[in-house]
Parts: C-alpha cells; sequence; structure tokens
C-alpha cells in the first residue's frame, strides 16, 4: 500500500468552491479529516430536494480503496460475507464485512470496475484489516480516497437530469449497476448507487475534473430543482431507506472495548448478505455456529404512533415498561411516509416482524420535559421504496 | 489413483510418530507423509562426515514425557544418563551439578542451590501436569475447559499460600534476577542461565525466562541423557511402535499442500504430485508453515492468518559438529567426564552479552556452547579411537546481517573454535572435520520456519492457552479437519512427545463425542 503525504488541518474536497459559494449557513463538520456542511441553506429543503426533485451530495471523504491483482477476486470474496463470484465487471455489490467472530467491522459497497479490478468504498477506514486480509494473497490495495472525487446525484428527476447532461446508455443501468462513460473529454465512472433509497446515481471522476462536472450538472439541473445538499438531509434520508450507519446502529468491531457491544450481520437484518453455500469467508465459522444457536440481538424497523421522534428510547415489550428489551438507534419523523419511524436493536425473540413493542418517548415543552409509552409496530419493509427506485430505464420526469 | 486413510501425519518428527502410533492403537488407519529421507525430523542421527555420525539437531535427551513412553511401550537404550553438567572454568576449577548437587562452589552455594532446585522442580511438575492435557479454552462454560481451570486453580492453591505467590512472582519474570540474588558462583549463575534460555530468542534478562527454565524442568527434573546411536534411534524406536501399531511411514514424500474441499480438509497432496485422501490432517509442521505455505490463508480467516503470521519463531541456537581424531585436553577435567555434558558459560553476563548482538541480526563473538562427546560412550558413532562432538551453540540468529552466506558460516566456526579452544588448547589441531548447521539451514534441512527448535518462541504470550495463537490452542484448526501435533502447539519443542500425544488424545476424544 502506498503512503501518502496529506496536508495538515481540515481537508478540501474537489467541490469546495462550488459547495462554499452555495453555503448560507457556514454549519461545517470534519468527516474523516474533509470539512463537509451539515447543511447549505435548510436542511428540511434539502431532504425535499432528494425526495421531489434531485440533491447532490459530495461524497468525496467517503473512504475508497482499490483492490486488483490476480488474487482479488478471491481476496473480496473471502473478506467478505456475500458471494463475490456473482458479482460481474460493471456491477456493484453492497456488502458487510466481519471479524473471525462474525461480528461486523463496516458495512459497504464492492464495485466491480473491470474484470478483476475492485473499489471498496466504506464510511471506516481499514487499511489495517485490509491488509491483515492480503497476507499469504497476491493482491494490491490502494488508497484512493483523495484520487477520486465523486458525487451522489439522488432522487426522482435525477435520471433526467444527467440525460440532460449528456451521458448517453444511462437508460439500461439498472440498479447496482455500473458504466464507464467519456464526458467532456474525461473519464467518468456512473453508478446507480445512493445511500437515500430513491432512484439515484453516483458519479466518480478524477479531482481535476470535480468543479467542470459539478458545473455541468447543476446547468442541466436548474430547470428541475437541483440542490446541493449536507449531511443533515442525507440522514433522514437514509433512515427512511432503512440503511444502517456505522456507529448510529451498530458499532465497528474494531472500536468496541466491551464484550458483546458488537452486532452480527444477523442481527443488523443483514442475513440475506451472507452466503453460508461459500466454503470460506472472515467469519463464517462463527456465523454458522450462530445461526444454529440463535442470535442474542435482532435489527428493528419501527412504525411509532405519534410524532415526537423516539431518539434514544428505550424498548419495552410491554406497555407498562416492565421488561426493557433494546433501544432506539435512529428516529426521524418522515414527511414523505407521514410516519413516526425509528431503527433500533431489541433482544431476541422479541421483535418479530408484525409484532407490537412500546417505546419511551421523551419530549421537552417549555423546558418540562413529558414521558410517554408510544406503541411500535415491527415493519419488515424499507419505510421508503418508490417504483421508480428500480425502474429500468426510470421516467424522464 | 487416490488411498483413503482415516488420518494422515505431516512429517514423521518424534511429534507426528507419537500421534499417529496413538492414534493407530486406537484402530485408526494413519498414513505418515516424511519430507526426508529419515524419520524423526529434528530428532535425527546422520553422517555428517564419512565414519562421523552424529544427532543433527536435538542431541539430548530430557523431556521426553514418561507418559509418551509408558503408553507407547518405549524403552530407548541409553548411552549415558544422569549426566552431569560440567560448568567450564579457564583455570580447571570447574563447577559441576546434577540434579541438584552441584560440586566445586561454595557451601552457601550449595544450599541454596539445593533449595533453588527442590522449588524449581516442585513448580515444574505443576506445570508438569498441564503440558500433559489440551489447554483449557476460556469462557467456553463447558465442563471439561471448567474443569482443568479449576484444577489449575486448586493445584496453586494446594503449594501453599507463600509458595503460590512465589510462583506467580516468578513464572514471568528473569532468570538472571534470580541466579544473581541466590547464587555467588558466577560459573553457576552462567550455567543456569544458559539453561533457562536454550533454544530460545531470549537473554537472562528477558522476561519469563524462569518459565523457560521451568518448562526444561517439567519431565525429568533436568536429568540429561543419550540415547544409544544418537536422536536417531529414539525416532527409529517410535517409529517401529507406530508400524507396530499399523501406521503407514513414508519417507521421502515431502507434502506440497493440504487440500481443501468445500472449506474442509479432503486430503494432502506431495510434491510428486501424488494425492491421498483424510478428512483429517495432523500437521507435524510448524504453525506457520502448515497454515501460510501447505494450507494457504485464503482458506482460512483474516483474524487467524494475522496471528500466524505474527507467531515469532525465529531461531537463534546453532548446530557445530566436530570430527576429532581423540578426545582434546581440557585441564582439571578427567576423561571419564567427557561423556558428560560440558558448558561455556562464565557468568550470567557472559551470556546476556552474547545474547545482545543477536538482537541486531549479529552472531555472539563470544558465544554460550553446550558441548557434549556423544562418541566417548558410543563408539560406534566415529571410527576407533576417534570422536565427535556436538554443540548446541548461541547466538546465530536465523536473519542474520548480510545472511549466513559460506564466509560468514567459516567466520563463525571459527568463532566458536577459539571459544572452546580456550578451555581446550589443542582442540584445533584435533579437528578433521566440521558442519554448522545455522538457523537457517536447520530450516531447510528440517523443514522448520525460522529453524526455531521450538516451532515458536517459548513465551508467556504464545504459551498454553495461546500456543500457537489464541482461539486455536487445542490443536483443532480453524479449518475443519485440520489438527496440530508439532511442537508449535501446546506445550512446545523439546523432545517430548507431549504435543502429539495430546493432540492425538484430543482428536480421538472429539471423534468419540
Amino acid at each position: 500500500m502506498s503512503v501518502q503525504e496529506v496536508p495538515q488541518g481540515r481537508l478540501r474536497t474537489p467541490f469546495y468552491s462550488r459547495l462554499a459559494a452555495l453555503d448560507t449557513l457556514n454549519n461545517w463538520h470534519t468527516w474523516k479529516g474533509y470539512t463537509v456542511p451539515d447543511a447549505l441553506y435548510c436542511a428540511d429543503t434539502e431532504y425535499f430536494a432528494i425526495r421531489n426533485s434531485t440533491g447532490v451530495f459530495d461524497l468525496t471523504p467517503m473512504t475508497k480503496y482499490r483492490i486488483t491483482g490476480p488474487d482479488a477476486l478471491v481476496y473480496v470474496d473471502r473478506l467478505v460475507t456475500r458471494d463475490m463470484r456473482k458479482i460481474r465487471p460493471g456491477r456493484v455489490a453492497y456488502a458487510v464485512w466481519c471479524n473471525d467472530q462474525g461480528q461486523v467491522i463496516d458495512d459497504g459497497t464492492i464495485f466491480h470496475l473491470r474484470e478483476g479490478e475492485y473499489r471498496l468504498c466504506s464510511q471506516e477506514r481499514h487499511a489495517a484489516w485490509l491488509m491483515d486480509s492480503a497476507i499469504g494473497l497476491d493482491v494490491s490495495i490502494t488508497d484512493e480516497t483523495a484520487d477520486v472525487a465523486a458525487l451522489a446525484v439522488q432522487g426522482p428527476t435525477s435520471f433526467a437530469i444527467l440525460s440532460r447532461m449528456g451521458i448517453e446508455g444511462l437508460g439500461d443501468l439498472k440498479p447496482f449497476g455500473l458504466m464507464h462513460v467519456e464526458f467532456d473529454g474525461f473519464e467518468l465512472t456512473v453508478s446507480r448507487t445512493g445511500f437515500t433509497g430513491d432512484l439515484g446515481y453516483e458519479l466518480w471522476t478524477a479531482p481535476e475534473n470535480a468543479e467542470s462536472l459539478w458545473d455541468y450538472l447543476f446547468a442541466a439541473g436548474e430547470i428541475t430543482g437541483i440542490r446541493a445538499i449536507g449531511t443533515d438531509a442525507l440522514e433522514h434520508a437514509r433512515i427512511e431507506a432503512g440503511y444502517i450507519a456505522a456507529y448510529i446502529d451498530f458499532l465497528p468491531a474494531h472500536a468496541t472495548m466491551r464484550t458483546g457491544r458488537t452486532r452480527s450481520p444477523l442481527e443488523l437484518g443483514l442475513d440475506w448478505l451472507v452466503d453460508f453455500k461459500k466454503p470460506n469467508f472472515n467469519g463464517r465459522r462463527a456465523l454458522a455456529e450462530e445461526k444454529r444457536s440463535g442470535s442474542t440481538w435482532r435489527f428493528v424497523k419501527l412504525d411509532i404512533e405519534g410524532n415526537k421522534p423516539a431518539h434514544h428510547a428505550y424498548i419495552f415489550a410491554d406497555q407498562k415498561g416492565k421488561k426493557n428489551i433494546g433501544f432506539v438507534t435512529s428516529a426521524a419523523w418522515s414527511p414523505v411516509c407521514k410516519q413516526n419511524i425509528a431503527l433500533g436493536t431489541v433482544r431476541t425473540p422479541h421483535g418479530a416482524p408484525g409484532s407490537t413493542l412500546w417505546v419511551e418517548v421523551f419530549y421537552q415543552r417549555e423546558m418540562h420535559w413529558s414521558r410517554m409509552m408510544a406503541r411500535a409496530e415491527v415493519v419488515d419493509k424499507p419505510f421508503w421504496f418508490p417504483k421508480r427506485r428500480s425502474l429500468t430505464p426510470p421516467d424522464l420526469v | 489413483m487416490t488411498d483413503r486413510y482415516d488420518a494422515i501425519v505431516i512429517g514423521a518428527g518424534h511429534n507426528g510418530l507419537v500421534c499417529s502410533a496413538l492414534l493407530a492403537k486406537a484402530g485408526k488407519k494413519v498414513l505418515v507423509l516424511e519430507a526426508n529421507e529419515q524419520v524423526g525430523g529434528a530428532a535425527v542421527t546422520r553422517e555428517f562426515e564419512e565414519g562421523y555420525s552424529v544427532s543433527a539437531c536435538a542431541h539430548l535427551l530430557y523431556q521426553l514425557q514418561p507418559r509418551v513412553r509408558k503408553e507407547l511401550g518405549l524403552s530407548p537404550k541409553l548411552a549415558s544418563d544422569t549426566m552431569q553438567t560440567i560448568v567450564l572454568s579457564q583455570d580447571g576449577k570447574h563447577v559441576r551439578y546434577s540434579g541438584g548437587d552441584v560440586k566445586g562452589v561454595g557451601d552457601g552455594d550449595v544450599t541454596s542451590y539445593r533449595q533453588f532446585h527442590r522449588q524449581m522442580t516442585r513448580f515444574a511438575d505443576l506445570l508438569n501436569t498441564y503440558l500433559n492435557t489440551t489447554p483449557p479454552r476460556l469462557g467456553t462454560g463447558e465442563f471439561r475447559d471448567l474443569a482443568t481451570l479449576a484444577r489449575l486453580g486448586f493445584d496453586l492453591r494446594r503449594l501453599g499460600r507463600d509458595e503460590m505467590r512465589t510462583f506467580l512472582r516468578l513464572i514471568g519474570i528473569n532468570i538472571h534476577d534470580e541466579v544473581t540474588e541466590r547464587f555467588e558462583s558466577p560459573l553457576l549463575r552462567g550455567a543456569v542461565s544458559f539453561d533457562a534460555v536454550l533454544g530460545t530468542h531470549l537473554g537472562p534478562r528477558s522476561p519469563n525466562t524462569i518459565m523457560t527454565y521451568l518448562y526444561r524442568l517439567a519431565a525429568g527434573h533436568g536429568r540429561l541423557a543419550v540415547p544409544q546411536g544418537g536422536m536417531g534411534a529414539l525416532a527409529e524406536e517410535l517409529a517401529q511402535a507406530a508400524r507396530t501399531a499399523g501406521v503407514t511411514i513414508r519417507t521421502n514424500m515431502p507434502v506440497q499442500r493440504v487440500v481443501v474441499e468445500n472449506g474442509r480438509v479432503a486430503g494432502v497432496e506431495t510434491a510428486g504430485g501424488e494425492r491421498f485422501d483424510s478428512l483429517i490432517v495432523v500437521s507435524n509442521a510448524d504453525p506457520k508453515r502448515t497454515i501460510m505455505e501447505l494450507v494457504g490463508s485464503r482458506y482460512v480467516e483474516t483474524g487467524f492468518t494475522r496471528r500466524v503470521n505474527n507467531i515469532r519463531m525465529r531461531g537463534n541456537a546453532a548446530k557445530l559438529h566436530l570430527a576429532l581424531d581423540g578426545l582434546p585436553r581440557i585441564g582439571g577435567l578427567a576423561k571419564v567426564e567427557f561423556g558428560d555434558r560440558l558448558v561455556i558459560a562464565a557468568d550470567e553476563h557472559y551470556v546476556e552479552r552474547a545474547f545482545n548482538p543477536a538482537k541486531y541480526g549479529e552472531s555472539s563473538p563470544e558465544p554460550v556452547i553446550e558441548m557434549t562427546v556423544p562418541s566417548f560412550r558410543d563408539t560406534a558413532l566415529a571410527p576407533t579411537g576417534k570422536h565427535v562432538m556436538s554443540c548446541v551453540v548461541q547466538y546465530a540468529p536465523y536473519a542474520l546481517k548480510g545472511g549466513w552466506t559460506d564466509a560468514a558460516k567459516q567466520a563463525f566456526t571459527k568463532t566458536c573454535i577459539e571459544t572452546i579452544g580456550r578451555y581446550a588448547p589443542d582442540l584445533e589441531s584435533r579437528i578433521t572435520a566440521s558442519e554448522l548447521l545455522t538457523p537457517a539451514d536447520i530450516e531447510r534441512e528440517f523443514h522448520i520456519t525460522g529453524g526455531h527448535w521450538h516451532h515458536g518462541e517459548l513465551a508467556l504470550d504464545q504459551f498454553m492457552f495461546v500456543r500457537p495463537v489464541c482461539s486455536a490452542a487445542q490443536y483443532r484448526m480453524p479449518l475443519d479437519g485440520l489438527y496440530l501435533c508439532g511442537a508449535g502447539a501446546h506445550p512446545g519443542g523439546g523432545v517430548s512427545g507431549a504435543a502429539g500425544r495430546n493432540a492425538a488424545k484430543f482428536i480421538l476424544r472429539e471423534r468419540a463425542a
């Protein structure tokens, strides 16, 4: 792995000049060393751009590793729980990776860019684990986080905007597909992926093309209400999509000190990502044992009565609150679903889809705190799953 | 065509032979594949010069577990037994010890050494119980694990309050502190220090060198012997016991890889391309070689791979063999004493100073040396009237700066001969041939990664519950059907047979369950 000198202090992404020009709030925070906006003008407006027109999110700080070499497939297949042999070039896989104990280190997406050439994207950095996983294999791992500028273009009009911008062949791109196109003289990789649970794309290119790409995009999107968004709006959208986030809905296994604070993929509702037909992958032995003997925790999506978000609430099996079975990890009022939604973790056997749980919601009015026990239905499907998300080709709205 | 066996053992080292014999005795059909021409692994006798034979790696027998001896009905014919250790002094005033008795030191040291030996053997006995059993896993809640742990706790308490405290104090500290506190005689201090660090990458001031000392005493309280015909004779006896039990042993059959199919072991493939099927493969090879080379990291998990890859196993002991046209003269040494073990370790600092350069990839300019003249009592090893001298020399680091070139080997051989020459001035003139086996040679000849005779440093972080690595210390590797039975597994190296016996017992118990 090549080690790169990086400047001190907060880094600016290649899109910084464009974000700064649109910024009215001056509300920024650090994301993996980069300065990024919580919101640029209003988190709610930005959220509605994702759901009603198009929101553009700068995801350059997302950790990106390039995995190449003769053993690249063997490597990624052993690293993650799903069967990577099924992921052909031009496809993207959402995946989760575990330690030997079957506990989740992180989740992310693996792009099969070209035959035997992969990009792994995740929120957390994983150099040590990835290098350890390379011992005895002929692969090379390169951190390319700073070498790739990336934008998420998400929302019902995203297809129309990118088509208008002149990206050809986009209509054939299926969800979790990717393609390389020549755009304005530079190479652009387009993937139909995102973190919003809606129709959307992600654009990947070299940093020097970033500003030009942004300008084309916003020129094409102007008439359909394109908006740059910050992390607050995205956070809202991902809860509606039922996506889990590291350090919020689970703790990366390497970040825990106490036993029992980690989660297995089976405990995060990711059973469908674990392919026991694969003879070997990190965590397989432990997960097979867990499947046999039963999990301790279960991930739940909750539809809660009322309109008060159940932030950090305890979850009970009974209305009286005698039997504490878990807690809420993410909560929000969903304007698009008109639902009070939450993600949480409860002890098995509680929390089967369709069952009723109780959530202890605290809320404050004029300094005074109130508490109520709210009924919560455990739902199976994502809260937000519009048809357009999987429609190919998408509608030109 | 393939043959199917109940178990295949990779390597006919002494542990592999013990393990295969015990498996066969329990009715299993067992095949042993040995890369070399001879069985025995590092317990082997071979000719290094026409007419001169020597135990090529291990040359003293002191750790063979009585239980192994009993269960396999071994009765090795010994050329020497209860050998004393003679710590050489240039002025001829040597110090001699055997068991708890020491001669050539002051009255204070005689008493101190007796007490020291009594205490150490008591602790070693405690340790020995656990060398002969599969180490318990922590936190499983399984009866067998809990029972072993409870027994360990009980055995510790049974030492009595003061002795238990002493044991717990000593187990992690270094031998240097103990010998300087207890003894006056520099030679005694030096030799006990050397006993503690033999075969390791440790100096007397390194941590846990009391533990390594106890390990040395565990099986036979440090009683030294040499089999008639060298260590190879013992290996032959073991192989015979194995064959009698029904084991098939094939030599000159280096295993190229362990065959893994559908996530489990399915057999082995030799360098010659022959395939042998078995759902149980027991590796007598060291853990690193087994996992990283024979199996391949792709078939195991990342965390386990990392741990195995990080096992510390850089050998630091070389073997020097000298063909002599007659016994050298050593002042103050009776002729009969050439049948004993001679040691050059002037004091504890001498040993530590010998170790210092090894930390930086250099060999010792003044090495510590353990010498035996096996031909003195076993005349068949050399032509009539001639002798072989077998020496363990420390320190000769595996990763020598610049590598073990012929020039480097010649220089180190010269250093060793000069060092011995200070005690035996006519030695050089008596040498007709010599052979130096550095850890790099030991790696090549005996297929031990790093040439470390314990198959992994004997240190508290690689001992008992965590040998070779944590979560795989019960002989069973995290790959279905794969087991370890060599020194890299619990308890460690030395010609003891404990690892092979424990592994066989574990496999049989697991298969019965």
